[in-house]
This record gives C-alpha cells, structure tokens and sequence, in this order.
C-alpha cells in the first residue's frame, strides 16, 4: 500500500494512493474545508458520492472541485493556493 | 467527427455493467460511459490495486463482479465495447442518433470526447441516498449513509469514532457492519419502522430467501460487536456547534409520532442517515420518458416488460426503474441488452425464467418499501431555522412563508419563490423532500408532476462556460 | 357554479397581471385574479428581472418605460426590498465601431429625452467592470437601469392586493366568456363562473388564446428565449452589462435564433447570461445551439468566465406584438373587455407602469399615459 504526500493549508498530510481527497482529508482528522457563502457554516464530505456539491474544494488551482471524486496524487495541492 | 455506436449504456453499475457486457456478447457496437474511474457503481465500489489487499471484504456477488469485469475486459479489448471511464454525460440530446455530450467527471480527469452519438440508449444512471432534513443535519460529521459506505469501502476510511446511523431501510445494516468491523463504535442503529412490518410482508419478502439469509448475517455481526439496533427510533436533533457531537434519539409510535419523554441525548461524531434511495433521473427526463410514483415515493421512471421506456429506442435498468437492489438491477441490466439485441438481430429473445426473476424480486423490494416507509410525522422534528436546501442555506421558514404569506401551492413555486434547490446540487438533495413538505403543509399529495417539475436539468452535471460555447460545434456521427 | 362577482377579472397571475390587480384593489375595486396554473407559472418565472431604459425606442416603448420606472420608484418604494430591486445601473458596451455608432444614435435620442447617460472611455470602463474584456473600449453607463426578483415581485403583489381585498384563484382555467348582447360580463373558468364589471387580459403569452374566446384578436405570439445560471461567485459582474447590438435584436421580427450578450449578477451569487430571442413557437426543447451562443456572447464580454461552471439552464416565451409595442387599454370591439398583454422582453420592467395606467383607466380617470399608441385594435386586420 503505498502513500502519497499532499499539502492542506500548509500542512503537508500522507494520503494511501488511491484515496479520494476527501477520504484522505477525512482520515487526517480534517472534517470541514469551506464555509457556506451566507452563514459562514462549515462544511466538508456529506452525501460521499457526488450528488451534493457540499465537498467543494480548490485542488490544484482548479476551483469547485468534488473532493469526494477526485483521487489524491502525490504533490497535490488542497485549497486556496496550496497555503493560505 | 463524432463516433456513433450502436447502443450507448450510461453507469457502469451492477445494470450498465451487465447490459454493456450483454450488448457486447449479442454483437452491437457499445459505448459505456460512467463517471467512476472504475466499473461497480456505488454497489460494487472496491478499491482500486493500490489500496490493499482482500477485494472481498464486504462485497456480495463478489464472483459475479469479476466475472463481469473479466467480460468487459475482453469486450474493450476486442473492440467491441468502447469504455469511457470518468466521463459523465453532461447534455443528452434527444434526436436520431441521440447525442450525448460528455465532459470528464473531475478536473483533473482526461479529456473524453466532446460527443458521441448512439441510435439506442440503456439508461442505469442508479440512484443515490434520499435526505430528509434534520435540526443540525448541516454539521460536518452528518453524511448520507451511503457516503459513510462509500469511505469503508472505498478507502477503508473511518469517518468518525462514535456513529449513530439512523433513517428505515436494509441499507442502514451493512453501513452500521462494515463501520463496526472498520474498528467504530456504532452508538445506535435507529430504524424508524417496527421488524414487524415485515411480518406483514412476509408473503411477498419469501420471494427473495437469499435475503433472509442476509439479514441474519448481519445480526450476528451486530450481536458480535454488540451493536445496538433500536426500532421505532428516529434521531430528531444533531447537535454540536461546528461539528457532531451527539444527537437526540426518540422513540416513536406507529404512525410515527415521537412519544412524549422517550427523548434522550447520546454522544456521537457521526451521524449517518439512511432514508432509502431516488433514482437519478435528469438523463431520461431529458429524452422525455414518462415516470412515476413508486411505492417508497421515489420519482422512478416508467418500463414495460423489455425494460423499454416510453420512449422509442431508450431502456432504463437498475434503480431508475424502481429501486430494488443490485440483484435486480443486473437481471434489469441483462434483460435490456438482450431485448435490444433481439430487436437488433431479429432473434426472438428467450427471456421467460429472466423475467420471472424480475418479478420476484421487484415484489420483495416492493415488500420492502411498504415495511419502511418514511414516517408520516417526519416533519414533527423540524423547527423554523432547520435548513431544508443546504447548497442555498434555505430554512424551513422561508418555505413556510413561500406556502403561507405568499401563497405558492406547488414545489416548483416553491423553489422559484426560496431558492430551495438552485445551488450547485439543482435539488438532488433537497428537493424530494421539500415537495414532501410542501404536499404537508398545503395539505397537498405528493404527486409525480411534483416531483418531476423539480428533477429535470437540462445541464445533468455543471459544466463550464467554454465548453458549454462549444455545444454547438459541428459533428457527423460516422459509425464506431 | 358561481364565483362571488367582482368589479375587475384579471385573467393571468403573472407579473403584469399582478401588477393589474395591486392597482386596480387599491383604487378601491374588487378584484379576482384567475391563471390556470400556479401564480407566475408563465414567462413571468422565466424571467431575469430587467428594469431597462437603455433599451427602448423613443417613442411609446420609451415614454412607458419612463413612467414605469417613477412608479417603481415613488409608488413602489417602501416595498422594493421585499423583491430585492437594485438600483445596480446598466453598461451598453460595443465590441465593434459599427455597433457603437448605432448605439450611439439611441443614446442621442436618450439624452433629448432627459435619460441619464453617461459616456465611459476604456479607463472607465475598467472601474465599472474590472473583468470586462479590455478589448472592449468604448461603452455607456446609464444609471436608471434597474433589477427586480420577479417571482418575489408577483408574489408580494399579489399578497398585496390581497391585503386589498383581491382574490386569487390559482389553476383555475378561463374556458369562455360571458357577455350580455356585446358587453363581455365576465368569464367561465374551470373553477366556476365570475361575473366582473371589466375582464383584463393579462394571460401574456397566450393572451391571444384568451382574446380568442372572447371573439376578439390580438396578435401576441412566443418569441423564445434561453438564460443561463453559473455557479455561485464572489462579485464578479457589478452591473447589467449587455452589448449594443442586443437592441437591435429586441427591435427585429427575426424569426432565426438571434443572439446578444447580456450579463448580470445577482444577490445569490449567480451569474444570468442572456439573451436569445426565436420564433419557435411554443417549442421547449433543449437547445445546445441557443446556449452555446449565449456562451460565446458572454465570454465576449467577460473572457474570465471561461472556467466558471453552468449549473442550470431555462428558457421562457416572451409575448411579442408585430410592432414591439404591447396592448395595454380597453378593447373597443367587446366592452368590458381590457388588455395588459404583448410585453415582449420588457414585461417585468413595465409590468408595474401597465398596472398603474390601467387602474386609471378602469376607474375612468385621465391616464397619466396616452395609451393610443397602445390599443388593441390598431393593428393592420383591424383597421
């Protein structure tokens, strides 16, 4: 079983290759990784599969990514530019 | 040029599988598209090579999963069937042929073909977890019960310590297994209806007996990590400030009131809710087949006994047709590949034992439905600031003022008058619900034309700007 | 089976019709609206909620559009935030030099007519609209342009004049008309009969069909159009942005998909691209075409929305009149009868000044507008 490593908001997390960024974030104790536009709630994986949109995250520079879709790669940047 | 195969099947499920494979095996040309980067679906999720070893863990039907894979194997690599993984169809365009336009499932996904053209469809788009709202459903550390699964067996990742798996439904046993076997705690497992509505099933649960077995397996597994499974339970608050920290359990009665001082408060840092399943249907309101109400009230679309949709050239199998089960869902699958290759090769198609089958185990899963249905009360627990639409942070108030003070009578209104329903998800999550709620406080039946005027989406996944400016780029269909 | 009677009968519960009843219960009337759907279940849910002087001809068109917006503004104001009205100002831009100079010429005669114009060079442009694309170097400003919800707009004038004492009676078909020798008298609906001293047509797109059982005419007929929804985003257009030429498609009888850019954000973070305008009938298919337009038309003008997502998509019928002028006045050839109808493109902005004149109308006093160039029988087949 081998690991990656990716970087969130500066912390730099292991991650089983093959892992989707939200399980990797979820296994790493990080339970929550935007805030809702109008209450400023947080929010990280809720439905798992796609369906919600709740798990958005910026990944790689690219915005509005399904974290519970997207398989971790080694070197991957999760959030804003990778450390803010 | 855009490539145009005989028959395109979308979901790589326990139905697109099986149908894809069927097509393959009767000779048509075949197009699978599915957004997961591996076949399965949501029922056969499995990690891939490099997340360890015992591929077995968990899964029903293992043998005939391999199978299937082995056979799609051989159909690719013999050219026969062309298999578009991590694509989703983004725009199906009703037409001879039809046209799917396709984008890849994730950024970070190769680029799939812009369209690719088909003179039939098999649609098994699946389904996925239905939600109810929830006073403080909106923490991290609430997911659907088919997202907690999605983690144990996807990843083997453990989303909290301490669960309380709530909702009705079958679906809520394995979840509350595979997270105990994962190393959890399941605090409780709450199952809003009694065991003994199946009783009264009996006659019609008898037609499946493998289930039997199942269930028993999953009672020992609860005795064995002393799971504690409570029915006529429903979770009727989560709480927490920025996160699970526990929840509100209450007995109910059988019309589904809470009883009076059964209301109790445990510890918890997962709350997972289970309410049953909805059928994805945006791909086949897009062709414009007719739907209908089952009996669990999920909007599923209408079949005939050739899993042929009221549309001319389009089957649907799987949970789209009424959800059942993976079982079902590959005799489904099975049976519209081989009916469309009847049709095709003009060979009279031999499908009576098949059928029969499907009838069996349709009438289970509609024993199942009428055993755990969503309780009539659900709405007792909501109270004015509970978010109905997450995506739009929407509260029960806004919808109860749209159907009070401003007189919307319909979920359509509803949704036009609150915003439910027009953030990212466009209703998935939400808006069955809401309809329910709507139907209760207009005194209103939840109907089928509910439902469906807030389950259509022309756009069956978000895509971006520059590429919808290239959905009109010229495109002959020339034969795969 | 008969409905309690009323004074004024407005058939349709969409924005204008809305509009109709407010003004009409507040000058004192007893009014019942009828559609046969849910409230705003027409164009009026299809809308984007433009409250525009920038696009108007001098004329008719202008002067109502002029006298809609004071009402907005007086009449109208201690309820604008019940739906969301935004002074946000709209920016006519032209990609080319030929399109500017036609723009120009409207602005000219927008600036006689007193509208507040302002000319905004390249450098303007940029503080106006940092994303806009600086190839674009000339444009418009016109500060009067405005923004409403229009679902929340129906629905709050609707309660509204129910406050007033109007009723609403939702899928309730009109199926025929009652008249006494040649005063119509009322109407049948699905849901009972209703007597009314006056009926008004408010059924928008399918006013004609309403004329129709009335035994009268009135050339009102679908002109499609689609709108598309991005993803929720920081502040990313400030204002109303559409290019010159989308006046000239609002003033064509073009029946192909014609095609303008206009962009805007709104309160939830969205992005509303428009416009397309066909004569497709009542046609609700999907068009990859008509959207892939809107698309190129947007990125024209906003290039870094190339990324940005589309969620949703919906299309609407507006109803439009052979001379883009709508009908709005009593009906010489069946009174009683009243129409409020034909407002192409416009009918959220103009749905409040319509109501307004047409209450003057019915209670017989001198309408702050002539409504001539409005009858409903100035049309060719009826001269």
């Amino acid at each position: 079983m081998s690991t990656v490593t990716v970087t969130f908001a500066g912390r730099t997390m292991r991650a089983r290759d093959g892992q989707s960024v939200a399980a990797a974030l979820t296994a790493a104790g990080v339970r929550s990784w935007r805030t809702t536009r109008r209450g400023a709630r947080p929010r990280g994986l809720f439905c798992g599969i796609g369906a919600c949109f709740d798990c958005l995250l910026t990944i790689d520079g690219r915005p509005a990514q399904r974290a519970c879709l997207v398989p971790v790669r080694d070197g991957m940047i999760l959030g804003e530019t990778g450390g803010d | 040029m855009t490539e145009r195969f005989q028959v395109a099947v979308v979901g790589a499920g326990p139905a697109g599988l099986t149908a894809a494979v069927h097509a393959a095996a009767g000779g048509l040309s075949v197009v699978l598209i599915d957004a997961g980067a591996r076949p399965g679906g949501q029922y056969w999720r499995h990690r891939g090579p490099a997340l360890g070893t015992d591929e077995r863990a968990g899964h029903h039907d293992w043998r005939a999963f391999a199978a299937l894979c082995d056979a799609l194997q051989a159909h690719v690599e013999a050219g026969r069937v062309h298999y578009l993984a991590r694509a989703q169809v983004a725009l199906l365009q009703p037409g001879q042929p039809f046209l799917m336009h396709l984008t890849p499932a994730t950024g970070d996904a190769p680029a799939v073909p812009d369209v690719v053209a088909a003179t039939d469809l098999i649609l098994c788009p699946g389904g996925y977890d239905r939600q109810l709202p929830v006073p403080g459903w909106d923490l991290p550390g609430v997911m659907a019960a088919g997202g907690v699964q999605a983690l144990l067996t996807g990843s083997r990742t453990l989303p909290g310590k301490r669960a309380v798996i709530a909702g009705t439904g079958p679906f809520l046993l394995p979840v509350a297994a595979g997270f105990a076997a994962a190393g959890g705690e399941v605090v409780a497992v709450c199952e809003a209806n009694s065991p003994l509505r199946w009783a009264r099933q009996a006659h019609r649960a008898a037609q499946a007996p493998g289930k039997g077995r199942e269930a028993l397996g999953y009672l020992t597994t609860f005795a064995r990590h002393k799971i504690p499974y409570r029915p006529r339970t429903v979770l009727t608050r989560v709480l927490g400030d920025s996160e699970v920290g526990g929840a509100v359990l209450a007995k109910v009665d059988p019309t589904g009131r809470v009883v009076p001082g059964t209301s109790r408060e445990v510890e918890a840092d997962l709350v997972a809710f289970g309410w049953g399943f909805t059928p994805s249907l945006e791909l086949l309101l897009a062709v414009g087949a007719k739907t209908r109400l089952d009996a669990d009230g999920s909007l599923v679309v209408a079949v005939d006994a050739d899993q042929a949709t009221s549309v001319p050239r389009v089957r649907a199998a799987g949970e789209a047709t009424g959800v059942g089960g993976a079982a079902l869902a590959r005799l489904e699958g099975e049976l519209a590949a081989r009916s469309l290759v009847a049709d095709a090769t003009g060979k009279p198609l031999r499908a009576r034992a098949l059928r029969r089958r499907i009838r069996r185990l349709r009438t289970f899963a509609q024993a199942m439905h009428a055993a755990h249905p969503i309780p009539a009360s659900w709405a007792q627990w909501l109270t004015d600031d509970t978010l109905v639409c997450r995506c739009e942070e929407v509260p029960v108030a806004a919808v109860r003022n749209a159907t009070g003070n401003l007189g919307a009578t319909d979920p359509r209104t509803v949704r036009s008058l609150t915003r439910v329903g027009m953030g990212w998800c466009q209703g998935r999550i939400c808006a069955s619900a809401c309809a329910r709620l709507v139907a209760g406080l207009t005194n209103g039946a939840l109907t089928a034309d509910a439902l469906q005027a807030t389950s259509s989406r022309a756009f069956a996944a978000p895509l971006e700007l520059s590429r919808v400016a290239r959905l009109d780029a010229p495109s002959t269909p020339e034969d795969a | 089976m008969s409905l309690p009677p009323c004074d004024v009968a407005v058939v349709g519960a969409g924005a204008v019709g809305a509009a109709c009843a407010y003004f009409a219960a507040s000058a004192g009337h007893r009014v019942t609206v009828v559609d046969r759907g849910a409230i705003a279940s027409g164009t009026s849910s299809a809308c984007e909620g433009n409250i525009l002087v920038s696009d108007k001809e001098a004329g008719p068109e202008l002067d109502l559009a002029l006298y809609s917006l004071q009402v907005w503004l007086t009449d109208l104001a201690e309820y604008g935030e019940l739906w969301e009205f935004e002074a946000k100002g709209g920016l006519v831009v032209a990609a080319t030099e030929r399109g500017f100079a036609a723009a120009s010429e409207l602005i000219a005669r927008h600036r006689a007519r007193g509208i507040n114009v302002e000319d905004v060079d390249a450098t303007g442009l940029r503080d106006l609209e940092p994303h806009l694309n600086p190839a674009i170097a000339a444009g418009a400003y016109y500060p009067q342009d405005a923004q409403v919800q229009p679902m929340l707009l129906v629905a709050h004038l609707l309660r509204l004049a129910r406050e007033r004492g109007a009723r609403v009676l939702t899928e309730a078909e009109v199926t025929g008309f009652r008249r006494e020798r040649d005063r119509v008298v009322g109407v049948r609906t699905s849901r009972g009969d209703l007597a009314a001293g006056a009926v008004v047509n408010a059924a928008g797109t399918w006013a004609g069909e309403v004329a129709r059982l009335a035994g009268v005419s009135v050339p009102v007929l679908p002109r499609r159009g689609f709108v598309l929804v991005t993803e929720p985003l920081p502040v990313t257009v400030r204002h109303k942005v559409y290019a010159a030429e989308y006046v000239s498609d609002v003033a064509s009888s073009d029946e192909a998909l014609q095609s303008s850019p206009v962009v805007e954000g709104t309160p939830a973070g969205t992005i509303l691209i428009g416009a397309t305008r066909e004569r497709t009938g009542f046609d609700r298919a999907f068009s990859p075409a008509a959207v892939a337009r809107l698309a190129r038309g947007a990125l024209a003008l906003f290039p870094v929305l190339a990324s940005v997502h589309v969620m949703r998509s919906y299309l609407g019928f507006r109803p439009y009149c052979p001379d883009h002028l709508p009908i709005i006045g009593p009906d010489p050839r069946a009174p009683g009868l009243w129409h409020a109808c034909g407002h192409e493109g416009a009918g959220i902005g103009l749905s409040v000044g319509t109501g307004s004149l047409l209450a003057q109308a019915l209670s017989a006093d001198a309408t702050a507008l002539d409504l001539a160039p409005f009858a409903p029988d100035r049309f060719a087949e009826d001269r």
